[in-house]
């Protein structure tokens, strides 16, 4: 799985953070779902978050492009902080590109429609160059063939390409991927994982929530593990898999690689 | 490798063809009319009544009946008198309209009709297509209104017949749409006040029947207006037919909202989308869709109910047609007249709901795994 992808060299990224949450608290109702969550990004910093399910870690990234909201603590996104008005939520979530478990295409629109959504009504590009964008990023996600086809005629591998190329299409300086994975079927996960890789290697700022562990040992620079709205551990790849700390941990481990 | 080739032609040409039982019009009759004892009796029974009434019924309609007398001559035959409909053609389409004038709702309907036609085709819905009804129904308003380029004009209390009914129908149903989608999106609003303001419409209008509303706009709301200024009685029918018929519309589209699920609205806003481009691009053209059937529902009996502006003595197609019958001399062939103005309302029924399976099938053409 690791083409090459060189961590070390990428290692000495600059400085400024992308991603800013300190001591970031959330409530379903009386239900304490993140629980003091202290998580620094930097630019083309790649992360991995896995844990078990109902820790939040899906949670903690849908805070981050706002759709959930946090009720105490702070959230600074490229500079911005996530606060109530709605101008700088957008501004954000335009910022933000996001691939979400089961795909969530426009099903009534074309993919290359799909695609040019953003382009045109958010970006307010022409519609001759936002097409010329779509047209790039499906052909890096190796399906610019179907461009004209529905979504429901494509298979979930390849519905699932097209959403990460309809995020691409934003420009977005940061991509945030729930369970991106966790809904295809098994022939369908290593061309998913192939279209992320490909922009792991173009140095996408990314926070991957996924059981991948295979993804998270060949291009994530750190892995988090969650449990019960915190984040209990949080590694290298080699260390986290190899010397787990915490026993949370290790018991998670034993259970998802056998 | 060559013996698979040959297994495989093998299994092509010895192809089974089904038993002549399932196939063809025994096969049909078979499975369809008797398939078991109880389907057996059914067919029997249906087709004992239907030979019971079809022949009389046509002996009556067609061959024992008068096209074009005089209602004296139609006093002694035991056939439809059709003459009914031919002597009174013109009062109950046009009503009270100055009847060297007729011609001119005779063109606006026309000119409706054409319009209606062109736009079936989605691909006409542009710009142009646009125009055309903003001069389409401004030709229509001088026709009947006149007292432009030379025309009569012509009091709105003299309207009546069609043009009334499609003049209530089309105003009311196209108004009513946009007004229920929108009280549909403010019932879902955030904000409570929006929102408790469309829940109290809508729960009030669906409380009250139609023929309240049409009371109250012809008896009680002209109370509250200052001495000597009136509205047209016309309007006020007109407005109470789109308030009525968009409370239901707003129940039908909140039922499309709801089914919508969360992850659209989620991939909406992830790619940047504000509230109003979320619906207008995601949402709504994907809701609206899902509910075309009831809505066309609702829209015909939108229709059919606006022949209830009887009772606030508009002379709509319903109402011409009654006052033809209570004409001594045409008295008693109530059967004639109706039957004629329910083929009129099934034609505008029928092509609604025809139009809307039509367009169902055009949206979702291609989206169907």
């Amino acid at each position: 799985m690791n083409k090459g992808l060189s961590k070390k060299a990428e290692k000495n990224m600059s400085d400024d953070a992308m991603i800013e949450i300190t001591d970031m608290h959330k409530w379903y109702g009386d239900f304490h779902v993140l629980q003091g969550i202290n998580l620094k990004v930097q630019k083309k910093e790649r992360i991995v978050i896995c844990g078990p399910s109902g820790s939040g870690k899906s949670t903690l990234i849908r805070c981050i492009n706002r759709l959930e909201e946090h009720q105490k603590g702070h959230i600074i996104v490229d500079g911005i902080e996530l606060t109530n008005n709605i101008k700088d939520i957008e501004k954000i979530r335009a910022e933000v590109g996001m691939v979400f478990q089961h795909f969530n295409l426009f099903p009534h629109l074309t993919i290359i429609d799909n695609l040019t959504l953003g382009p045109i009504w958010v970006r307010k590009l022409p519609k001759s160059e936002a097409e010329e964008i779509a047209m790039f990023n499906l052909e890096k996600v190796h399906i610019a063939e179907q461009a004209k086809k529905y979504p429901g005629q494509l298979s979930g591998g390849q519905q699932q390409r097209v959403a990460i190329a309809r995020s691409l299409c934003m420009n977005p300086k940061i991509m945030l991927f729930d369970e991106p994975t966790s809904a295809l079927d098994p022939e369908m996960i290593k061309e998913v994982l192939d279209a992320m890789i490909e922009l792991a290697r173009e140095g996408m700022t990314m926070i991957v929530v996924s059981h991948e562990m295979g993804f998270a040992k060949s291009v994530a620079h750190k892995v988090l593990f969650m449990d019960f709205g915190q984040i209990v551990e949080e590694n290298t790849p080699e260390e986290f898999f190899e010397h787990p700390q915490h026993d949370r941990t290790k018991l998670f481990l034993s259970q998802i690689l056998h | 490798m060559r013996h698979m080739e040959e297994a495989i032609k093998m299994t092509e040409t010895e192809e089974l063809k089904p038993p002549v039982t399932s196939v063809g019009v025994i096969g049909w009759v078979k499975s369809n009319l008797f398939s078991n004892v109880f389907n057996s009796i059914l067919t029997v029974v249906t087709l004992y009544l239907l030979w019971k009434i079809v022949p009389p019924l046509f002996q009556w309609a067609f061959i024992d009946s008068v096209w074009h007398t005089s209602a004296k001559a139609c006093r002694g035959i035991d056939g439809a008198c059709w003459s009914i409909i031919y002597n009174n053609f013109r009062f109950i389409i046009f009503g009270f309209f100055p009847y060297e004038q007729q011609w001119r709702p005779l063109v606006a309907m026309f000119i409706l009709f054409g319009l209606f036609f062109y736009s079936r085709d989605r691909k006409h819905w542009k710009k142009p297509l646009g125009y055309a009804w903003i001069v389409g129904l401004f030709t229509m308003g001088v026709l009947m209104k006149g007292g432009l380029f030379g025309l009569a004009p012509v009091e709105s209390t003299q309207w009546g017949g069609l043009p009334l009914t499609l003049l209530l129908s089309v105003f009311g149903l196209t108004a009513a749409y946009p007004l229920g989608v929108i009280l549909a999106l403010g019932r879902q609003s955030k904000m409570p006040g929006v929102k408790w303001l469309c829940v109290l419409y809508i729960e009030l209008i669906r409380g009250v029947p139609l023929i309240s509303l049409l009371f109250m706009s012809s008896i009680i709301f002209p109370l509250f207006l200052p001495e000597g200024i009136t509205i047209n009685k016309i309007l006020r029918a007109q407005v109470a037919i789109i308030l009525f018929t968009a409370a239901y519309i707003a129940e039908v589209v909140r039922g499309g909202l709801q089914g919508m699920s969360r992850g659209q609205y989620e991939a909406a806003d992830s790619i940047g989308l504000n509230y109003y481009l979320t619906m207008r691009l995601i949402i709504l053209p994907q809701a609206l869709k899902i509910v075309i059937p009831p809505t066309v529902s609702i829209l015909i009996s939108a229709f059919k109910d606006t022949s209830l502006v009887v009772i606030i003595a508009l002379w709509d197609l319903m109402k011409t047609t009654q006052s033809v019958l209570s004409n001594p001399e045409w008295m008693g062939f109530s059967r004639e007249a109706y039957i004629f103005i329910a083929i009129l309302y099934f034609l505008g029924c029928f092509s609604m709901s025809n139009y809307s399976r039509k367009l169902e099938k055009e949206l979702s053409a291609g989206e169907q795994q």
